[in-house]
């Protein structure tokens, strides 16, 4: 007799229809600096960038179990890196962004040393003391503002690779062209983000660290590597989150220690928007950033207030929604836009078949 | 009415039931023991009764007062007190802190305090400055015997006992127990080892897959009664 | 200024920092729980203490051991209502539950007092010194300090003496065989928070009365508070008092060598001990 045939899918329904109107989106997002305002881009590029910084802390705490609350490093020390290749070398700032990020990644080397030496809840605050460090010693850094930080020079954007073009094609003011430039560059950081995360986490590897977040040890039995498989993961963020870091300060083109390295910006409001959306999904950030943003303009107008509520609603969501607001839904409806759970299509597990050695 | 009983006692770990439907009673000044392979489900009646697991109320009654649902606390209150499996005791504590970290909670009338234990055990008296996972196999379920005893309780639940220990051993503390009756204490035995349970306890239940097989004066069961129990029924033997 | 006072300056300061740390290493060693909220859970006491001073006219002193009971009471509420629920085998909920509360406290105190520097005055203390020596020792710092070593002392033999003290250990031992000793470990915990509040409202005194605060101050407090308790090795109290130690002198030599690099020094010191002695320089616990 012959076996029923399985196929092993991480494909759904819902996932194949969202692939198709996420394509639409992503043609129509592109089309943006054309059809709306300079405001509007520049707050599409604000919840693209902190989208991919989400993404980035979704994929350290909610995959590879490596909470961190310091990875305002990468941004800050991203952002400086871009500063310092185009104010003392130079360098067009599109080309530093790249530097950025790879000088990000080897920055994490050592901080990986050093933190990975702490067990769990300590892991978290070592990463802060890094940044901690990091920051006071760019702070230092005399060439670059100290601790009162510099600007970009006004022609270093004027004259971005690219701006020219944009200028002759579409008709623009240097301003808006660079402002249109950074949306896309955020634009294709974040859909690459994604589309990388999503990959990984459908590959062996992400088996790999699914099974390290589930039991580490028993992982371990099976011949899962996992320390390397969260120092890679912890080096990929680090890369991602440095180009992400520079590109934003391309676009605020001024710097500070302060700014850049703030616990607030870049690591409170990411942990907030990823538990919120809802951790350990990929949809989670996606929709834990829109949630953010509406928050943010409703309650604008009251000043601190707004990170008091946000800080409610995160307790809260952890308390009595651990899976966030995509849980919720994805738990009613059961769809999944971005599956990574392997399905077995094809037989039935309990068909049993007479005639076996036992009949 | 006895002291305490279980009426159709059902225990559950998550989905997976363990116990279905257990009936024990227990007199005061009484000895039992409980016996059966490994996974009948007597730790889980021991966890149950001592309000490790948490059950319906009215499955288990002290004195016909529903104790079934009961933290671990409350039922210590009971004066019910637990020998755990395994020994449990405290590694940061010393052997005299394990002791007397068991009056924590509650503390009845009775002869039990630090004297009469090391009274009781007193090689513990020459060790109790030590950490009391430094004592020998033995000497620690002594320890752990003594801190169920410290808050000397009307019912005294100890739970495999002489596992892993050596048969010296075990004679050693099991010479403990007439001084331990003595006390006023109930006792519940919990053992795999037939022919202890059967030397110490005045009566018997055996356990098979969650339910009571066999229940009998010790005096009165035959090898092959218990046998039957013990293993189920296997019809090639007695065929 | 002499190295040797720099040095003593540096031990005085590591006082201060001590006392930051001990309620956190109280926590940690009774229920694993790093709590990202207890530098802002100090500069809350801070402010309670501020506000005594203000409304009713108190000598600071007087005002902390008002101050104290309240700061109990409000850890054993923290830890009995919500952060007992986060507890369990995943690191998530605790640290993200408290990591909120930090940003809860900070903007609620923003709120309630702006975000201008205060000080607890302490009328002429601030300025008194006795001469140890060679060396001049300002009155506070010596205060903290010794309030320092009263609080390990404290503590120890509260936790090696007392019946409370054995359900301390024994529920960070194994929780469910101390609740068939009758110890209920929510209480345990919720008492632990409680008395680590008690210790923050000493911190929050000297933190007061010897320098400016702000409502974003507990961040850093929260560093300096972590790094003595890692270079002192989880689990001891006396080791943590040394790894306070060590953050101070650190300080204050870096100060002396540039005033920028004073916090720098601090931090480079406890990356120095992570790095030769990564489970810190007296290590106890196993973990």
């Amino acid at each position: 007799m012959a076996l029923p045939s399985f196929q092993v899918e991480t494909q759904t329904k819902a996932s194949a229809v969202f692939g198709i109107a996420a394509a639409a989106a992503l043609l129509i997002a592109f089309a943006a600096p054309l059809l709306v305002s300079r405001g509007v881009i520049q707050d599409l590029f604000f919840i693209l960038t902190m989208l991919v910084l989400a993404q980035n802390w979704n994929l350290l705490a909610g995959y590879a179990g490596l909470i961190s609350v310091g990875q305002q490093v990468f941004v800050g020390f991203g952002a400086y890196a871009m500063f310092g290749c185009v104010i003392l070398f130079g360098v067009d700032p599109l080309v530093a962004v790249l530097i950025a990020g790879v000088l990000s990644t080897l920055l994490a080397i050592p901080t990986a040393f050093f933190t990975f030496r702490l067990y769990g809840p300590y892991f978290a605050i070592g990463t802060w003391v890094v940044a901690e460090v990091v920051r006071l010693l760019l702070a230092q850094w005399k060439a670059l503002g100290g601790g009162t930080g510099t600007s970009l020079p006004r022609d270093a954007t004027r004259d971005m690779l690219g701006v020219g073009l944009m200028r002759d094609v579409f008709d623009m003011k240097a301003s808006q062209a660079g402002d249109a430039l950074t949306y896309w560059l955020a634009l294709i950081l974040a859909a690459l983000t994604v589309g990388f995360i999503y990959r990984l986490l459908r590959s062996k590897q992400g088996l790999g660290l699914a099974a390290v977040r589930d039991n580490e040890q028993a992982a371990r039995a099976v011949g899962v590597d996992a320390r390397r498989m969260k120092a890679f993961v912890y080096l990929a963020t680090a890369f991602i989150t440095g180009i992400a870091g520079a590109l934003i300060y391309v676009q605020k083109a001024r710097i500070s220690p302060d700014a850049a390295f703030s616990v607030t910006d870049w690591t409170a409001y990411v942990i907030f928007i990823v538990v919120i959306g809802g951790i350990g999904t990929v949809e989670g950030p996606i929709v834990g950033v829109i949630v953010f943003f509406l928050l943010q303009n409703l309650l604008a107008g009251y000043g601190s207030w707004y990170l008091l509520v946000l800080g409610l609603i995160g307790i809260g969501v952890m308390l009595f929604a651990p899976r966030g607001l995509w849980g919720l839904v994805s738990d009613r409806t059961g769809i999944q836009l971005f599956p990574v759970r392997r399905m077995l299509k094809g037989g039935s597990l309990n068909q049993t078949s007479k005639g076996g050695p036992h009949g | 009415m006895a002291l305490i009983e279980t009426k159709g006692l059902k225990a559950f770990y998550g989905d997976f039931q363990a116990l279905f439907g257990v009936d024990i009673a227990i007199e005061a000044g009484e000895t039992i023991a409980i016996i059966g392979a490994n996974g009948a489900g007597k730790t889980t009646l021991m966890r149950s009764i001592s309000g490790v697991l948490a059950n319906e109320a009215g499955s288990i009654l002290l004195r016909d007062r529903p104790i079934g649902a009961l933290s671990a606390p409350d039922v210590l209150a009971c004066g019910i007190a637990m020998v755990p499996e395994g020994r449990k005791l405290f590694p940061s504590l010393t052997v005299e802190e394990n002791l007397l970290v068991g009056t924590y909670g509650y503390k009845g009338e009775g002869p039990w305090d630090l004297e009469s234990v090391y009274a009781l055990f007193p090689v513990l008296k020459e060790r109790r400055k030590n950490p009391a996972t430094a004592l020998s196999g033995g000497q620690q379920q002594m320890v752990a015997i003594g801190r169920a005893l410290m808050s000397n309780p009307k019912i005294l639940l100890c739970d495999e006992i002489s596992l892993g220990l050596a048969p010296v051993v075990v004679r050693d503390i099991y010479a403990a127990f007439p001084r331990i009756r003595e006390g006023g204490a109930s006792i519940v035995i919990v053992e795999q080892d037939i022919v202890q349970a059967l030397k110490v306890a005045d009566r018997v239940y055996c356990m098979m897959e969650g339910r009571i097989t066999l229940s009998g004066r010790s005096s009165d069961l035959s090898r092959d009664d218990i046998h039957t129990a013990y293993f189920g029924g296997n019809r090639h033997e007695l065929a | 200024m002499s190295w040797l006072d720099t040095v003593v300056q540096g031990v005085l300061l590591g006082g201060l920092y001590a006392l930051f740390a001990a309620g956190l290493s109280l926590v940690f060693g009774i229920m694993r729980l790093v709590n990202l909220a207890h530098g802002d859970l100090i500069v809350l006491a801070a402010f309670l203490i501020l506000v005594l001073v203000s409304a009713l006219g108190l000598n600071p002193f007087a005002a902390a051991v008002i101050a104290a009971p309240l700061m109990f009471a409000a850890g054993w509420l923290l830890q009995y209502f919500l952060l007992n629920r986060t507890l369990g085998k995943d690191i998530l909920p605790p640290l993200l539950v408290t990591f909120g509360l930090s940003i809860v406290i900070q903007n609620g105190l923003l709120e309630g007092f702006s975000a201008d520097s205060r000080r607890i005055f302490a009328g002429s203390l601030e300025t008194a010194s006795i001469g140890l020596g060679p060396v001049n020792a300002g009155i506070m710092p010596l205060m903290t300090f010794l309030s320092a070593v009263a609080a390990v002392v404290g503590l120890n033999q509260l936790i090696y003496r007392t019946a409370v003290g054995r359900a301390f250990r024994a529920t960070s031992d194994d929780p469910l065989t101390a609740g068939l000793m009758g110890i209920r470990p929510q209480r345990i915990f919720a008492m632990a928070t409680g008395l680590a509040m008690v210790v923050v409202t000493i911190a929050a005194l000297y933190l007061g009365t010897r320098a400016n605060f702000d409502p974003t101050s507990g961040p850093a407090r929260l560093i300096y508070a972590f790094e003595a308790v890692i270079i002192g090795g989880l689990g001891s109290l006396w080791g943590t008092l040394a790894g306070g130690i060590i953050l101070g002198v650190a300080q204050t030599v870096g100060a002396a060598i540039n005033p920028e690099w004073q916090i720098l020094a601090g931090h480079l010191a406890f990356l120095l001990v992570l790095l030769f002695k990564p489970r810190g320089l007296f290590p106890r616990a196993v973990d």
